[in-house]
C-alpha cells in the first residue's frame, strides 16, 4: 500500500547496469511464476532499449506455497551467484520456466549443467544458509514495500502501479527525461 | 457503511472454520488477530493476497498474531479452497446469517452480496488497532498489518523473537 521501496537499492543486489543509471527498475519476481515469464522478455526489450541510462535490478519473492519449486529456484539463482553466475542462471530460469515448471528439481538440474555450472560445486554452494536468509531477506523486504503479488516493479523506487504490458512506456519516459 | 475504526472494540463472533468445527474471536484472546475479509472464495485478487498472507505466516507468528480470512462462501467452499492453495489459516465462513459478521465490522457490500475487501488487526484485548479498507479489485498487499503489529509490540514495549 506504501508503494515505496522500503530497501534502498545496494550494492549487494543482483543489478545489472551502472550505478549511477538515472532510472533504476527494480523487479520483484517468483521463477516459477507465468506472470513473471511474461514480464521476462519485456524487461530484455526494456534492457535492450534503454542503454546506459537504466539499471535492472532483480530480487527474490517466491510464493513458495502457490508454487512449489520457486524457493528452490531463488536458491539456486542465488546459489549461482555466488559462484558469480547469477544472470545467466536467471535468464534460463525464465527462458525455460515450462520446462522445470513441469519436471521440478530435475528440471531445474538441468539448468544448472546448461548455465556450465559444476553440480558438485553448486551443491556446495546452496548448502550455505546465508542463501536461504538472502532469498527471505528479499521477500521480507518485498512485503514492507507493498508488494502484493509477482512481478512488481518499482520505478525509481515507487511500486508501478500499471500492468507490465504499459511499463516499457513508462521507463521510455524517464529514460526520455533524464539528463 | 464505513469499517469500523482503530480505538473500537472488535464485534465478538462465532463462525464455521470448517463443515463441523467453529472458531470465535474470543478463542485468540491475549493475542494478536489479523482479519481478513474478502469478497468471494476462487477469485483471481482474493487467491493472491491470500497466497501471500499463507506465505508470511512465519512472520505473523514471529508477531504474536493469527490470521483468519472471512468470506460469506460456505465451508465446503473454503474447504475446497484451502486445499487447492495450500492454505495453512482458517478460512471463516459469515453464511448463516449471511454477511452478519462483516455487517458487523462495516465491511459488508450489500447491493454485491459479499464482504467487503477489508483488514482489521485487533489486540490481545479485543480492541481494533488498525483497519483498511481495499477497492474491490485491489490487493493491499501485508505492509499495513505488519506495521500496525510492529506499532503494537513497539507501544507495549515488547521484545520480539
Amino acid at each position: 500500500m506504501s508503494g515505496t521501496l522500503a530497501v534502498p537499492v545496494t550494492e549487494a543486489d543482483h543489478a545489472k547496469g551502472s550505478a549511477d543509471a538515472a532510472v533504476t527498475l527494480v523487479e520483484y519476481g517468483d521463477y516459477q511464476c507465468p506472470f513473471c515469464g511474461m514480464a521476462y522478455p519485456i524487461v530484455q526489450d526494456i534492457l535492450a532499449r534503454s542503454g546506459a541510462k537504466l539499471r535492472f535490478v532483480f530480487r527474490n519473492f517466491p510464493l513458495s506455497q502457490a508454487h512449489p519449486y520457486a524457493s528452490m529456484a531463488a536458491q539456486v539463482a542465488e546459489g549461482a551467484g555466488t559462484l558469480g553466475r547469477f544472470w545467466e542462471m536467471h535468464d534460463w530460469l525464465y527462458q525455460h520456466q515450462d520446462a522445470w515448471t513441469e519436471s521440478g528439481a530435475e528440471g531445474i538440474a538441468d539448468g544448472v549443467r546448461a548455465v556450465g555450472l559444476d553440480p558438485a560445486r553448486m551443491e556446495q554452494a546452496l548448502e550455505d544458509t546465508h542463501i536461504a536468509e538472502r532469498v527471505r531477506h528479499d521477500f521480507m523486504g518485498g512485503v514492507r514495500s507493498g508488494v502484493n503479488g509477482t512481478p512488481s516493479f518499482y520505478l525509481n523506487g515507487q511500486l508501478y502501479a500499471g500492468g507490465f504490458d504499459t511499463l516499457g512506456q513508462a521507463v521510455a519516459k524517464l529514460v526520455a527525461q533524464a539528463p | 457503511m464505513a469499517i469500523l475504526s482503530p480505538g473500537t472494540v472488535a464485534p465478538a463472533f462465532t463462525l464455521h472454520s470448517t463443515p463441523d468445527q467453529s472458531l470465535s474471536l474470543s478463542d485468540f484472546r491475549g493475542r494478536n488477530v489479523i482479519l481478513a475479509f474478502y469478497p468471494a472464495d476462487w477469485s483471481p485478487v482474493c487467491g493472491d493476497q491470500l497466497a501471500l498472507y499463507n506465505e508470511l505466516l512465519p512472520e505473523f507468528s514471529r508477531l504474536d498474531a493469527q490470521l483468519l480470512g472471512i468470506s460469506v462462501d460456505g465451508p465446503w467452499s473454503h474447504a475446497a479452497l484451502s486445499s487447492d492453495r495450500h492454505y495453512h489459516f482458517p478460512l471463516l465462513s459469515d453464511f448463516e446469517p449471511k454477511g452478519e459478521v462483516a455487517r458487523a465490522y462495516g465491511a459488508y457490500h450489500a447491493t454485491e452480496g459479499v464482504a467487503e475487501r477489508a483488514l482489521f488487526v485487533i489486540d490481545g484485548q479485543g480492541v481494533i488497532r488498525w483497519s483498511h479498507l481495499s477497492p474491490m479489485g485491489v490487493n493491499p498487499g501485508a505492509d499495513g498489518i505488519l506495521k500496525a503489529l510492529d506499532d503494537i509490540h513497539a507501544v507495549a514495549g515488547q521484545e520480539l523473537p
